[in-house]
């Protein structure tokens, strides 16, 4: 590539964001509360067993409003990566996130969710926990909700462990971060058997912001500064406080019932050019 | 019942006919995966699928599970000739897709229906394991999210018969969106009072499980069905250890309190008909 090319992040395959959305330095929930967000008091536990720190939220002030936040953490040093379970959450974990999802939709606060995960748990105890009906009923609940939902893919957003957290009334994406049904090692090994060519199912899966906004799968993208958020994460808070601050003035003008069905119309027509009269 | 059985006998001197005429296909003999015995075809559709020995229950196409509890195995399909457009231009995906639909002649890998039961109008779904291991795509998505909500219109009850490997890794990101937009469809038909019994049957797993399957007012599984979020594969990966015998059965999840009952199926329709029952508003007495 001659040097006055200009290289911009388009040149970026869809392996490469990957690899950028999972860089260990990039900015997780934790410090975008910290950056944009003030008097946070963290919401501990599901009320029944335990408290997941996997899953991260609470009460803040955003411009002055209360607000709830909630996302996934992934710990920021090894020791809190193993205590966060690399950011896959437990059962509880979504539990936790749904009781204060509530005490939200009780107050009238608006939510933002950070979703950053590569998946929910698959471990023995998850399963005898219950992690189906955990994450069924975090959908569900996010679903009935009278407030102003807004969530940031952040990182990586996996499976159903991060649709967990991400039925809002607004979703939009950090550039470099990838949503997906599946991660694509996991991709890659059901349907081919062989979860070394993840970087090819990278290319067939349509993971990146661009594919989803193109799918109207979400509404926005959030650019990042050259190199990834980690570069320069003061940069990125700040067009993300922008972005947030906007949005949530626009969903603040609707009635809790306005809300409540604007959500419900656009995950319904979801896939809805995905089918069509055919011939058996 | 007497629908089933007409078929049945139509069948049977179809078969004798050519019998006579020396063309009749020779019994086709099945191994039973649990006890090992030899059954024939025949032999296992007269006791709905289930081994007579051992009783393991064996998969069964979607139409025959919704004939199975319908009043004279009669029921009126929906939508069904709904398919997919192959959203993310999946390299062989189509040709997958023609050559399962010639196969079993269903648009896809659901049956959505309005039956009576036990003279009930409800609103019926049932998952077919022969698609794509009942993966959930658009069309799965679609056409149980307008039986939800027809369901929610008219008042009727609602029962799903899931059974899914997950999400349709072919439709991607959509097949992900359909745990959103069948759940919050449920969502709003529970919050008008419906009553939604959803039976688990053999496998139900991934995002199917983390949805809808999970979200009844009832739970029933059949007995021996796999039910999990995880596959067992990937949580053996995770765990590095081989899981144990009976990991994430339907006995293991009523167990562990997420199902109200294991029904047999040859008692699944008289369940279900109780359920009905029990449930006046909301249930049979929803009936207008």
């Amino acid at each position: 590539m001659s040097d006055n090319l200009p290289v911009t992040v388009d040149v970026l395959t869809a392996a490469q964001r990957v690899a950028i959305a999972r860089h260990p330095g990039r900015p997780g929930v934790a410090q975008i509360i910290d950056a944009l967000f003030t008097d946070f008091f963290e919401q501990r536990g599901d009320l029944s067993s335990t408290d997941d720190p996997s899953i991260m939220g609470g009460i803040a002030l955003f411009h002055g409003r209360p607000v709830t936040v909630l996302g996934n953490r992934k710990g920021s040093d090894i020791e809190e990566r193993v205590a966060c379970n690399f950011g896959m959450a437990s059962p509880e974990g979504y539990r936790k996130a749904q009781r204060i999802m509530r005490a939200a939709e009780k107050f009238g606060r608006p939510i933002f969710t950070f979703v950053d995960t590569s998946g929910a748990y698959p471990g023995m105890e998850a399963e005898e926990h219950g992690q189906g009906e955990a994450i069924a009923r975090s959908i569900e609940l996010m679903s009935s909700l009278t407030v102003p939902v807004i969530c940031v893919i952040c990182g990586e957003g996996g499976s159903g462990g991060a649709l967990a957290l991400a039925v809002g009334n607004r979703v939009i994406m950090l550039e470099n971060a990838v949503y997906s049904v599946l991660s694509p090692e996991g991709f890659a090994s059901i349907l081919w058997k062989d979860s070394s060519r993840a970087d090819e199912a990278c290319e067939v899966m349509k993971l990146t912001a661009d594919d989803l906004l193109e799918l109207g799968v979400i509404d926005g993208i959030i650019p990042e500064p050259a190199g990834g958020a980690h570069e320069n994460p003061a940069a990125l808070f700040q067009i993300l406080d922008t972005q947030l601050s906007r949005e949530l003035e626009t969903l603040s003008k609707m009635s809790p019932t306005a809300l409540v069905n604007d959500r419900y119309r656009k995950f319904r027509a979801m896939g809805a050019t995905a089918v069509k009269r055919g011939r058996i | 019942m007497a629908g089933i059985l007409a078929e049945r006998r139509n069948r049977l001197l179809a078969l004798k006919k050519m019998r006579q005429q020396g063309t009749a296909p020779a019994v086709e003999e099945k191994t039973c995966p649990q006890c090992g015995r030899a059954l024939n075809d025949t032999d296992l559709a007269d006791n709905q699928h289930v081994c007579p020995y051992c009783g393991h229950h064996f998969a069964i196409s979607a139409r025959d599970r919704v004939a199975m509890i319908a009043d004279d195995g009669q029921f009126r399909e929906l939508d069904a000739a709904l398919v997919s457009t192959d959203p993310l231009e999946f390299p062989g995906y189509p040709d997958k897709l023609a050559q399962l639909r010639a196969k079993t002649r269903q648009g896809d890998a659901i049956v959505t229906a309005i039956a009576k039961v036990g003279g009930v109008r409800v609103a019926v779904a049932a998952l077919d394991t022969r698609f794509l291991m009942a993966s959930m795509g658009a069309v799965v998505g679609e056409r149980l999210t307008r039986l939800i909500e027809r369901a929610t219109k008219q008042h009727l009850p609602l029962i799903v018969f899931s059974a899914s490997g997950g999400a349709r890794m072919q439709e991607g990101i959509i097949s992900l969106m359909q745990m959103a937009k069948t759940s919050a469809a449920i969502q709003r038909f529970s919050d008008k009072g419906g009553l939604y019994i959803s039976v688990f049957t053999n496998p139900t797993t991934g995002g199917v499980t983390a949805s809808f399957a999970s979200l009844g007012d009832i739970h029933l599984a059949e007995p021996g069905a796999l039910v999990g979020f995880a596959g067992p594969r990937v949580i053996e990966q995770t765990i590095g250890q081989k899981l144990p015998e009976g990991f994430q059965s339907a006995e293991f999840q009523l167990e562990h309190g997420f199902i109200d009952a294991v029904v047999p199926r040859a008692r699944m329709r008289a369940t279900l008909i109780r359920l009905l029952m029990l449930h006046g508003k909301g249930g049979a007495e929803h009936v207008g």
